[in-house]
């Protein structure tokens, strides 16, 4: 019996070295995450206790929804500038209505129910990314001019819609207006997880499945590495890419729901500078910025990465300017890292062709002088 | 005329019959990309004041040994000795510091600029107030006036001919000393007497001692220009002569090797219906407002496959493209059976079955990122959809069945397509066509980096298919295949289709004829070909 185990053990332990090599290297982003939790950890007691760890869910989960839209274009080869304000907008939209609108030729003044709110709230975002999608594929204007003039123009509307103030009191709601419970139900804790961090576990579920499970998944995958080469395939190419900002719309007007029920204000500077956490994010998690590699698992781990270290940097009390340093660097070193790895990769391959020849030419050379001979 | 020639130790490069200066020598060069061997072991040598003419087929690996003289890639082994000392180019500018310059197929200059400033693009003449204009000036209508060619520095290169841009890149390599000079398809683009023109360049160079490796396709043109002649087959130098002693025939010959060991001729044919009917279609290119197709008509049968015979630039890609859907037709009407297809773009050109499996594979066919099973689904996902899912395991069987069915040689459907050697990845753009259960299959020259064992393999495949009723449209510019693998060849040039064989009847020589027939005012017009049937025989 024990002869047999060991046997088979020697057997097996070469192949379990290198894929111990390879599981470190392919799940980079998650050993990086480890490492955060416990260094963080050893220096202060309060990283990991419940209420730490529920606000850090809280910014993950904000962070990850946004970064799951993103990831969906940057898989596509693109970029969107323009979901931070798009998240301000759509929280500003959604002031509004809980404040009232005005119907135009009546003084009567017209409170939309909760759920309508929240659907148009989603819509609005959806609609900026649809336009941000067809000025994108149909005139074939450069992703990143588009979104970072819609993230002008979002975030200024966002200030017109505000007017110079915060929406706040008109948040709660009004129980004859059928519009309360945006905070017991957008900034709730079921089972003590705060909501948001549901619905980005309900998002990544989907959002995976859309991508490994659907045509147009692949069809997104295909378009972000070789687009000339799908378009041929019969891949709806224009499609795909429209649909990638209406995907990060939504997400970017899910965020804005979730953000005013947690900070319960309207704000004009919402959502500031969030797609830059939602690219890292990204790209932490192991996709390509030139498209057509990334996946869910990686995104979600990539944000977690970034929640935890920004958390973790604050507690122990690093000073603010230098949390700012740390997290740039991280960022690099992830892509650094990501790129060492495919020359190394590229490396070897050629030195295995070049042993290859070697090995070829030696056995022609050995021919030939046994035909002199 | 000698016998091709298969012994590397008979071509070694010490032997120098004439004794004309050797200025660079290849020796023992290979070259790898992952599993395709483009070069193996290759002798090659350049001398000055002569034109050393490559022939091969695509993929025999002339391009890449060009990339190789000229820095764009290292060998894998193997030397480089220029003046009889070895060298290592460890990129162009390297190659050009040391008098070796290519010029590209594609012109590599900008438009925007006027002459001068892109013949010194990269490496400016300065002087304490900057770039020295004056100067570069001057040595631009140096170099012009070498070459016999009155074009302005200050002319703008958008404002030029390709012929004179062409003539500019010359001048560009030229500007840097170079004593070596490696033109790639230098004539593809050019009219006749730009061609003149050129050819005239290039012997006064030849004159001032210059050495130049030439490589086209258009097989007399270069015979015409030769004083040596070097042929390459799959990665091997297989011939090397003097040009005196050669001919077109000769070449073809060398090329193309042993005759391929496939031949298609005698397979039983039983022909349909038209499954695609092309009626007087023209495309036009919106850059120079050209035709690059002209009026074109053809059908083809149900189970029967047309061989599109042509040189580079007889128009046969435009064609193929319009037909998937690609591009826009500046007229005429294409008839999939009884539908009119106007209107109608790739993917739905698909879903009603015609499919192209395009030139560039690597461009255009293969998704590199992917496994050979995301490959093959591809263009048929939709039809594994259930509840709005895949159905993985529909997908799997109907992946898994094909890679069998075609006979795709790789670990499985979830290793990387860049595994697959270049016939197997082709085989794996087929096969994803043939899942969307096409009924007019297009391929743009499906042989192109195919080594020639599973050339015979994927005409098999195709003929296979035709058997079960798939009518095939294929274009190539390998007479060989055009003759062996198809029931009847349609010949193109310059954009118009000019005669029409039965293979088992035309000859070699004919069918290469008609193509250089540069008037198109050949017997089979236009008209005729549409109503040509699929068993009569060769016309005019």
């Amino acid at each position: 019996m024990s002869t047999t185990a060991t046997a088979a053990s020697e057997e097996k332990s070469p192949r379990f070295r290198i894929n111990i090599g390879a599981i470190l290297m392919e799940g980079r982003a998650l050993v990086a995450l480890l490492l955060i939790i416990v260094i963080f950890a050893s220096m202060n007691d309060n990283y990991l206790a419940a209420g730490n760890l529920a606000t850090i869910a809280k910014d993950v989960a904000f962070n990850a929804i946004i970064a799951l839209g993103m990831l969906l274009v940057i898989l596509k080869g693109g970029i969107d500038l323009s979901v931070g304000s798009t998240v301000g907008l759509t929280g500003a939209v959604a002031g509004n209505l809980f404040a009232g609108v005005s119907l135009p030729l009546t003084d009567a003044v017209m409170y939309p129910s909760l759920w309508v709110i929240v659907v148009i709230a989603v819509a609005v975002g959806m609609l900026v990314g649809w336009i941000n999608g067809l000025l994108i594929s149909r005139l074939n204007l450069a992703p990143f001019i588009v979104t970072l003039g819609m993230l002008y123009v979002g975030r200024g509307l966002t200030q017109v819609l505000l007017g110079g103030t915060n929406i706040t009191n008109e948040l709660r709601g009004e129980p004859g207006l059928n519009n309360e419970g945006l905070f017991s139900i957008f900034a709730s804790y079921p089972l003590g997880v705060p909501i948001s961090a549901w619905v980005m576990i309900a998002l990544a579920v989907i959002f995976s499945l859309l991508l490994t499970r659907t045509p147009f998944g692949r069809w997104l995958y295909a378009t972000g590495s070789n687009e000339r080469a799908a378009e041929l395939s019969g891949v709806p190419v224009r499609r795909v890419k429209t649909r990638v900002y209406v995907f990060t719309g939504m997400c970017a007007g899910i965020v804005g729901i979730l953000q005013i029920a947690n900070i319960r204000s309207a704000t004009a500077d919402l959502g500031n500078l969030y797609e830059l956490n939602a690219i890292a994010a990204v790209v932490i998690g192991g996709a390509a910025l030139s498209g057509g590699r990334g996946t869910v698992r990686g995104t979600i781990i990539g944000a977690f990465v970034i929640g935890f270290l920004t958390n973790g940097l604050v507690i122990v009390g690093v000073s603010p300017f230098w949390q700012t340093v740390i997290t740039g660097a991280v960022i690099i070193l992830a892509v650094a890292t990501d790129q060492i790895q495919q020359i190394v990769q590229r490396r070897r391959a050629h030195a295995r062709a070049v042993a290859q020849a070697q090995k070829d030419s030696a056995r022609r050379g050995s021919l030939e002088s046994k035909e002199t001979s | 005329m000698s016998e091709e020639r298969t012994d590397h130790q008979e071509l070694s490069p010490t032997q120098n019959h004439d004794g004309a200066d050797v200025v660079l020598r290849a020796v023992g060069i290979s070259k790898t990309y992952g599993v395709t061997r483009a070069l193996k072991g290759v002798n090659f040598e350049v001398r000055a004041g002569e034109v050393t003419v490559l022939f091969g087929e695509n993929g025999a690996g002339k391009s890449t040994l060009m990339k190789i003289l000229s820095g764009v890639e290292t060998p894998t082994a193997g030397h480089l000795e220029l003046d009889g000392e070895q060298v290592t180019l460890a990129s162009t500018s390297a190659a050009v510091d040391r008098g070796i310059s290519i010029i590209h197929q594609e012109l590599n200059l900008n438009p925007n600029l006027k002459v001068r400033d892109n013949i010194f693009l990269g490496r400016e003449k300065n002087s304490w107030r900057g770039i020295d204009y004056a100067e570069q000036s001057r040595i631009t209508a140096e170099v012009m006036e070498r070459l016999e060619e009155p074009i302005s520095p200050d002319t703008y290169v958008q404002d030029l001919r390709v012929g004179q841009q062409q003539i500019i890149e010359i001048a560009r390599a030229l500007s840097t000393d170079a004593r070596i000079l490696i033109m790639d398809e230098p004539t593809s683009a050019l009219s006749t007497a730009e061609v003149t023109v050129l050819f005239k360049i290039i012997r006064e160079l030849k004159r001032q001692g210059v050495a130049i490796v030439y490589i086209s396709h258009h097989l007399e043109e270069a015979i015409e220009i030769a004083d040596r002649a070097v042929v390459f087959r799959d990665g091997e130098l297989v011939a090397a002569e003097d040009a005196a002693d050669i001919d077109l025939l000769w070449v073809v010959r060398t090329m193309v090797g042993r005759d391929a060991d496939y031949d298609f001729r005698e397979e039983p044919r039983e022909h349909g219906g038209v499954a695609l009917s092309i009626r007087d279609v023209s495309v036009a290119d919106p850059i120079s407002g050209k035709f690059p197709v002209d009026h074109v008509s053809l059908d083809v049968h149900q189970g029967e496959i047309v061989c599109l015979y042509g040189l580079m630039g007889a128009g046969r890609t435009e064609l193929m493209e319009a037909l998937a859907g690609r591009d826009q037709l500046a007229g005429g009407q294409v008839l999939l059976g009884e539908k009119d297809l106007r209107g109608t773009g790739v993917a739905r050109r698909i879903e009603l079955g015609v499919g192209l499996v395009p030139e560039d594979r690597q461009r255009d066919g293969l998704i590199q990122m992917q496994s050979v099973g995301k490959n093959l689904s591809l263009a048929s996902l939709s039809s594994w959809v259930g509840g709005g899912l895949l159905r993985r395991g529909a997908e799997t069987r109907a992946v898994s069945g094909q890679i069998s069915g075609i006979g795709v040689k790789t670990a499985g459907p979830e290793a990387p397509i860049s595994s697959l050697s270049g016939g197997n990845a082709q085989k794996v753009v087929i096969g994803k066509m043939l899942l969307t259960d096409p009924t007019v299959l297009l391929l743009d020259e499906p042989t192109r980096g195919v080594d020639v064992g599973a050339k015979g393999e994927i005409f098999s495949l195709l003929f296979q298919q035709a058997q079960k009723g798939l009518a095939v449209l294929f274009a190539t510019s390998d007479v060989g295949e055009a003759l062996t693998a198809s029931h009847r060849i349609v010949v193109m040039s310059r954009g118009r289709t000019v005669r029409s064989f039965d293979p088992r009847t035309a000859t070699r020589e004919e069918v290469m004829a008609a193509a250089e027939d540069s008037t198109g005012a050949s017997p089979g017009a236009p008209e005729a070909l549409s109503t040509t049937g699929s068993t009569n025989g060769a016309q005019g």
